[in-house]
């Protein structure tokens, strides 16, 4: 190029620099919060933990081998919701009334990419949110033995599940309106949490067909089972290959959806 | 890979591509039964002002946002720079500042995150964010308030950081849309001050506005926009000489309907033309009469032909035909 002006040249930046650019101020604004974002993120898993690794299984209510079985379940959890939140609710807001996001949009990027970067946004909060659990359980609980040759998967299968979780939160941000909201993260979330086999394994629910049925619909069990295959593979998982397949359909499947209502929210 | 071949010449020693180019911009918003922008065309040249004068809804926000690439245009052509915004949405948006109508300040960041971050969105070198926005700071008068939350900030200060913010990445083009909109007349000489310095500066400026003053004050050329038409385009004066009459009476009239009145009052010799300005529920209508030589010349036949009719009037007022005027002689109603 020999574009010579009169003025200083036209520079084009590299999409990169801008996509950093932009995540970058995610992530600075986060670690403004961090103590907040931590307690946010930790207090639910905490008291679950807490109540049934810990409480009932010292009553003798539960196997003690329980914990075992509940900890890779809620680091799952957390990896996919707390990136569905990092996403759905900032959104909404930004779109609906506060327009926040409005000089993001005019970042020299492709609208796309900009909603490429909440999803990633929301999967690196998504994993800080999974990893801080890990410390936590090995505080609480009095037992736990991880395969360490498993950790490799363990991270890939948290960062597929954090994606998912940051694609589906775009999902949410994108087609709920700000007046529904607080009823669609009621009536989505929690079942969410409940049906993502995080307190029980995927295979033993047989006797409970339907039930199985709709747990197989939510992505956090593939993440799940994933993990106790890789971390505590005496429990029985869903094969390791079964889960990679579902988590990279879920984050293509929201993902595009997502980036649609996103590009439909952000231009007239 | 392929390349994007530049057509427009950027070359020394070649005529400078337009600023600004629109040509028979159609948009028409879905479930829309008209067209918001309906074939408007205009060229802004490097270094103009350039202002869209028109009433709430008459397309300037419309056109704004298809320039910004914010909406998407249904058809027709508009490039800033030679680069075609919607075939290039994000050269474009390398090469434009946009201070929007709405204040849309990030209030996660102080005012100098604000500054700070939206140079990194723009690539600009991260040695050089800090010192700029220093800079712009001090430039809008914000210096105290760099580490200011957003929500702090009065409206004026507010629009101050929004435009020092557009102008973080060295934009070739600033986009106004309303700039002083809801601003206290003081925090509004302050932004008509500062858009002027910029002017001086050599940047172009395309600002949107309701208010007839500020287009005339701060524009080099000023466009008349209405229901999605461009209905004329020219300098302030010359639109303003290109009316018949070369002054102004208002009349407050009561006891006489209106229309009625204009009808005789423009059939007074030496009248250029009559208006309805206002016709209030309770009080007096108000009529605006464009006459030949000096108003006060003129005030006593129209005066007369008030008594004439059986009307009263209770306040008179003598003028200039302003831009408001050339807006009236167009569409036959005023501005607000």
């Amino acid at each position: 190029m020999t574009a010579v002006t009169t003025t200083e040249p036209f520079r084009r930046v590299s999409p990169g620099r801008a996509f950093l650019g932009v995540l970058g101020r995610d992530v600075a604004v986060t670690g403004k919060e961090l103590g907040s974002f931590i307690s946010q993120v930790l207090v639910q898993p905490f008291f679950l933990l807490f109540v049934f690794g810990k409480v009932l299984s010292e009553l003798g209510y539960i196997a003690p081998g329980y914990a075992q079985l509940l900890l890779p379940g809620l680091l799952a959890l957390n990896a996919f919701l707390v990136a569905v939140q990092a996403v759905a609710l900032p959104l909404v807001i930004d779109f609906s009334y506060t327009k926040e996001i409005e000089d993001r949009l005019l970042a020299p990027l492709s609208t796309r990419m900009v909603a490429v970067e909440k999803i990633v946004f929301g999967a690196i909060r998504g994993l800080i949110g999974s990893l801080v659990m890990i410390p936590v359980g090995y505080l609480v609980l009095d037992e736990v033995s991880w395969n360490l040759a498993g950790l490799p998967l363990s991270a890939l299968l948290l960062v597929l599940g954090a994606l998912a979780g940051g694609a589906s939160g775009l999902v949410i941000g994108t087609l709920v309106s700000p007046r529904r909201i607080n009823i669609v993260f009621a009536v989505v979330i929690t079942p969410l949490l409940f049906t993502g086999s995080t307190q029980f394994p995927f295979l033993q629910i047989g006797s409970l067909r339907w039930f199985q049925v709709i747990c197989a619909l939510n992505p956090i069990t593939y993440v799940a089972e994933g993990l106790r295959g890789a971390l505590t593979p005496q429990i029985p998982h869903l094969p390791a290959w079964l889960c990679l397949a579902a988590l990279v359909f879920a984050c293509v499947l929201f993902g595009a959806i997502g980036i649609r209502g996103f590009v439909r929210r952000a231009l007239d | 890979m392929s390349t994007q071949t530049q057509l427009t010449p950027t070359g020394t020693g070649r005529p400078a591509a337009a600023a600004v180019e629109v040509t028979d911009l159609v948009k028409r918003y879905p479930k829309a039964k008209v067209n918001a922008v309906d074939g408007i065309s205009f060229a802004v040249a490097p270094g103009e002002v350039f202002g869209l004068l028109g009433p709430n809804g008459a397309g300037k926000t419309t056109t704004i946002g298809v320039l910004t690439t914010r909406v998407r245009k249904t058809s027709g052509y508009a490039a800033v720079t030679g680069i075609d915004v919607a075939g290039d949405p994000v050269g474009a948006r390398s090469v434009i500042g946009v201070v929007p109508q709405r204040p849309n300040l990030d209030r996660s960041l102080d005012a100098k995150g604000n500054l700070v971050w939206h140079a990194a969105y723009h690539g600009v070198p991260r040695a050089r964010r800090g010192p700029l926005a220093d800079e712009l700071l001090e430039r809008m008068g914000l210096t105290d308030k760099a580490h200011t939350n957003p929500d702090e900030l009065s409206g004026g200060q507010a629009q101050r950081l929004i435009i020092a913010r557009g102008l973080m990445h060295g934009p070739r083009v600033l986009f106004l849309d309303e700039p002083s909109t809801g601003l206290d007349p003081q925090a509004r000489l302050f932004v008509h001050d500062r858009v002027a310095e910029l002017a001086a500066n050599g940047v172009t400026i395309v600002l949107t506005t309701h208010d007839m003053d500020e287009a005339a004050k701060l524009s080099d050329r000023v466009g008349i926009v209405d229901h999605g038409e461009l209905l004329k385009l020219d300098t302030p004066a010359n639109l303003v000489a290109g009316l018949s009459g070369s002054a102004t009476v208002d009349l407050d009239v009561t006891g006489l309907d209106p229309e009625h009145l204009r009808g005789r009052l423009s059939a007074v010799r030496g009248t250029a033309g009559a208006e309805v300005l206002a016709i209030p529920d309770d009080g007096p209508a108000r009529l605006r009469i464009r006459v030949d030589g000096e108003a006060g010349a003129a005030l006593p036949g129209l005066l007369e032909e008030v008594t004439t009719a059986g009307g009263h009037v209770s306040d008179v007022g003598l003028g200039e035909p302003t831009l408001e005027d050339v807006f009236i002689d167009l569409t036959g109603r005023g501005l607000r």
